[in-house]
């Protein structure tokens, strides 16, 4: 009896170290996300560190600055009662419009055009292929094409109306703050619609068409059926795509720079192209970082939002999925 | 509850006609089963009873009313689908209570009408539970549950066992069965499975490529099949045919064998035939015909061979035990009354 115990014991310290961890799943898995992880640390996690540094610092373009605590905040405007700049206000307040406004539409839009695209209508795949035209070209591109859209001389919408008899004068898209505003929000709209359908077209498509038949026998509506349980059934992905959607405008820079810059009187900053026109063409990387790292909080909060709401349902949970 | 009648039903997809003119009656009560080989057009034809699928010719009645026209909603009938088609995110009593829901029933109603059907089938406990969060047979039962509370005129199953193992479809196919017979509510069950069709069936409808090979009480399908399809479909294992002619009253297998015949008919000496014998009507007997056992496969309750007279493969079924092993020759009688002949040419039974 205790020679047999002699003798496994002996076999056990056999199989050295290594070799257990040669076999061990977590080392094995630890090496698949290295490269990964890496890739994070290199190029967000350090520069968002770095960020977040900077805008407690007075650094310049060409000077490593001083640690100045708070001060960066302060002259922005932190506490909001005691506000001395007015404009980074006015860019909080322009990059939350801008996000809520553009997020709902391209919601409705992008759903709208999600159910369309999954009925059975003519030209299907070329439809799908035309929606997705906005997605494809490069922004600088698209927004070039705008600015053109919207230029207050060879505006074509200003031209067309015209000649319809509907004005008389050109309509001052990008002049006016809120016909700025407006025109932005609705290149944007243009653009991310696309991302939005697709993404919905897909999670509709996994939906089992027996479903339907068997809400169709169950008596219900085309209504009813899509509140019963075709959103119902997408709210998941819905979760998902709008969280991106969100997060991606809220941070959206190319589209506002190319066409107004920030203008007219500051009408059209957002967080970002303030951020981005403080710290490099001013040079005050210090304050620009503060209004970068200012952002911070809005987009924690959206991802919170979004982590409770997709957070697996419960009818998503449990059992296997034959 | 209502009696169905199909007429000279046709279907075609564009200019590929998939049900050729199909005439069923189906009894208030009765318990009709579809059953072919996949491809044949049965699903299709549940499909528009449903109404889930226009109909191209014909007419579909539900008790005296023409439905071709009418939707689905409207024409009074349940379904139960091959995959359930649960809804993932309600409960089982939602599931079950949400076409009520539609209609607008009272709260009241809607619970009563749910514990009712939750107790025919057993699911009181599990009425709180999502369906993925249940098993296979559960969530069948669930689907019938959800067919059971509407109360409807017809039922109507698509293949609904064919996604259980092996031993749970034998006990729904009981459990089914008696459910039918509580209810009494006409049903059309489509299935692949010979079995499932003659042990469930008050009628089994044979169909091949779109028409209806032969319709009838199982029994009667499984002593008379009317042609070579439904002998060689009905009946497990399958019915032995061979081909060959008539030859001084017995019949000489075209492969080599000379079998015994029942009773021949007249003035068929010498014409083209196809003989069938069902592999339990072949008997043991010592001064038979000489078998060379091939294969033996023993079950238990019965043993099956595979056994060559001449050159002809036949699969025997014994309630004996065999010791016979491969290579060694048995005695053979096939039951000269229980033959089947069918027509060389046409594939119509003779006789």
């Amino acid at each position: 009896m205790t020679d047999m115990a002699g003798r496994m014991a002996a076999a056990r310290r056999q199989t050295g170290f290594y070799d257990r961890l040669r076999v061990n799943k977590n080392w094995q898995g630890l090496w698949f996300m290295a490269p990964a992880a890496v890739i994070l640390l290199l190029f967000l996690a350090y520069p968002l560190g770095k960020g977040v540094w900077l805008s407690f610092t007075d650094a310049k373009i060409g000077r490593s600055g001083e640690f100045i605590g708070l001060e960066n905040y302060e002259w922005l405007g932190w506490p909001w009662w005691s506000d001395k700049d007015g404009v980074f206000w006015l860019s909080v307040f322009n990059t939350i419009v801008y996000t809520v406004v553009a997020s709902a539409v391209k919601f409705a839009v992008g759903l709208y055009l999600a159910l369309l695209l999954n009925e059975k209508i003519p030209f299907k795949a070329l439809v799908r292929s035309v929606v997705l035209i906005p997605f494809v070209v490069p922004t600088v591109l698209s927004a070039i094409a705008f600015w053109w859209i919207y230029d207050s001389q060879f505006s074509i919408i200003s031209w067309s109306l015209k000649n319809l008899g509907l004005i008389d004068q050109n309509i001052n898209f990008l002049g006016d703050p809120n016909n700025a505003r407006m025109s932005l929000i609705f290149a944007n709209i243009w653009r991310g619609v696309p991302f939005i359908a697709i993404t919905l077209l897909a999670g509709l498509q996994t939906v089992s068409p027996s479903l339907y038949e068997a809400a169709t026998l169950d008596g219900a509506t085309k209504w009813q059926i899509f509140r019963n349980i075709t959103f119902p059934l997408l709210t998941p992905i819905i979760a998902v795509v709008m969280t991106f959607s969100v997060l991606f405008t809220f941070t959206d820079f190319q589209l506002v720079w190319a066409l107004t810059r920030g203008g007219p009187v500051n009408a059209t900053h957002l967080m970002a192209t303030l951020s981005y026109q403080r710290a490099i063409l001013a040079g005050n990387l210090g304050e620009g970082a503060a209004i970068a790292t200012a952002m911070v909080p809005f987009l924690l909060l959206a991802i919170m939002v979004s982590w409770f709401g997709l957070q697996r349902r419960q009818w998503q949970q449990g059992g296997n999925d034959d | 509850m209502a009696s169905v009648d199909i007429h000279d039903v046709r279907k075609a997809y564009g200019s590929t006609q998939v049900v050729h003119g199909v005439n069923i009656g189906i009894n208030d009560g009765e318990f009709v089963i579809l059953v072919g080989p996949s491809g044949c057009g049965k699903s299709t034809l549940l499909r528009m009873i449903a109404g889930l699928e226009n109909i191209t010719g014909g007419e579909i009645r539900i008790g005296d009313r023409v439905v071709n026209d009418v939707p689905p909603k409207e024409r009074d009938i349940a379904m139960v689908f091959q995959n359930y088609a649960l809804y993932p995110h309600m409960t089982v009593s939602e599931n079950m209570a949400f076409s009520m829901k539609l209609r607008g029933a009272s709260k009241q109603e809607i619970e009563q009408r749910v514990s009712k059907a939750a107790g025919i089938l057993g699911l009181g406990n599990l009425l709180d539970r999502y369906p993925r969060q249940l098993s296979g047979g559960q969530r069948q039962r669930v689907a019938m549950g959800r067919a059971i509370v509407r109360d409807p005129q017809v039922f109507l199953f698509d293949e609904p066992l064919s996604n259980l193992d092996a031993k749970l479809r034998v006990q729904m196919r009981t459990e089914i069965k008696e459910l039918h017979q509580r209810l009494k509510t006409t049903t059309v069950y489509v299935t692949h499975d010979q079995i499932e069709a003659m042990t469930m069936a008050d009628k089994i409808v044979v169909m091949h490529d779109g028409i209806v090979e032969q319709m009838g009480a199982p029994l009667e399908l499984y002593d008379r099949p009317a042609n070579l399809f439904v002998a060689g479909f009905i009946g497990s294992p399958a019915m032995n045919l061979m081909k060959g002619r008539i030859k001084d009253g017995r019949f000489e297998s075209d492969k080599g064998g000379s079998f015994p015949i029942g009773a021949v008919p007249h003035g068929s000496e010498g014409r083209a035939v196809t003989y069938g014998i069902r592999p339990e009507h072949i008997h043991l007997a010592a001064d038979g015909l000489k078998a060379e056992v091939v294969v033996v496969e023993p079950t238990g309750s019965e043993t099956q061979v595979v056994a060559k007279v001449g050159g002809q493969e036949l699969v025997c079924v014994f309630r004996e035990r065999i010791t016979a092993k491969p290579g060694e020759t048995l005695g053979i009688a096939p039951d000269a009354s229980l033959v089947h002949l069918f027509d060389g040419e046409t594939g119509k039974r003779l006789g």
